[in-house]
């Protein structure tokens, strides 16, 4: 699965993309596994109300499902305008 | 209908001239232009951060649920991305109808949708990412 980061999110994870294999059956699940791994990732994922996801390109919610999913993306609260 | 993500200016006046170009059923033009301010005093503008292929398909969303709400006979979304200098511009919303409400409403819908539901993420020269506003959540609400 490939996983995308954003913003401050990229700067504290170190970096843009990366692949992951995972068996987290939802974006909660995959957070609690990527937390596990590194404290860069303890780091990044410390306040959720202050993440917002996206699965395959669509705005989903924290327990959403990653069945099928090809991207998960990891970003602030978007600001454009 | 167009929806576009660049990094290049645009001229809203030939922007404008395009959409209305061969065409006498529209009766009103509404254009909105978003600018670069200068915050602080600061030196430096920003950057803008953004998803390639979310982004459009945000945008495209948002325009497709102007139209569901608002008559509107034409629509063109410009969002800029990358280094821009203070005054620059970011981002253009034009919509045409026939009469002016719906085209007003529509830009408006637009905008306060593109601000919180698109994914770009600003970082001011020297400041950091910008926080988003809970007035641009906010602003959401009464389109309900």
């Amino acid at each position: 699965m490939k996983i995308l980061y954003f913003a401050w999110l990229r700067e504290r994870i170190g970096t843009p993309s990366e692949s992951v294999d995972t068996t987290a059956a939802t974006v909660a699940a995959l957070v609690e596994e990527l937390r596990g791994r590194e404290p860069r990732y303890q780091a990044a994922f410390a306040d959720m109300a202050a993440v917002r996801v996206a699965v395959d390109q669509e705005l989903v919610d924290i327990d959403a499902s990653l069945e099928g999913a090809r991207e998960v993306a990891f970003f602030p609260p978007m600001t454009g305008g | 209908m167009a929806v576009s993500v660049q990094e290049a200016d645009f001229d809203v006046a030939a922007e404008m001239a395009a959409l209305t170009a061969g065409r006498a059923d529209i009766g009103a033009l509404v254009s909105f232009t978003g600018l670069v301010r200068d915050v602080a005093g600061g030196s430096g503008g920003m950057v803008l951060e953004h998803y390639p292929g979310m982004t459009e398909k945000a945008l495209k969303g948002i325009e497709a649920e102007a139209q569901k709400h608002w008559p509107l006979q034409g629509c063109r979304i410009v969002h800029r991305y990358g280094a821009l200098a203070p005054a620059a511009q970011i981002v253009l919303v034009i919509t045409a109808s026939k009469h002016r409400q719906a085209a007003f409403e529509a830009a408006e819908f637009i905008m306060d949708f593109l601000k919180s539901r698109a994914p770009f993420w600003k970082k001011e020269a020297g400041q950091g990412w910008v926080d988003a506003r809970a007035a641009d959540e906010e602003a959401l609400l009464r389109w309900r």
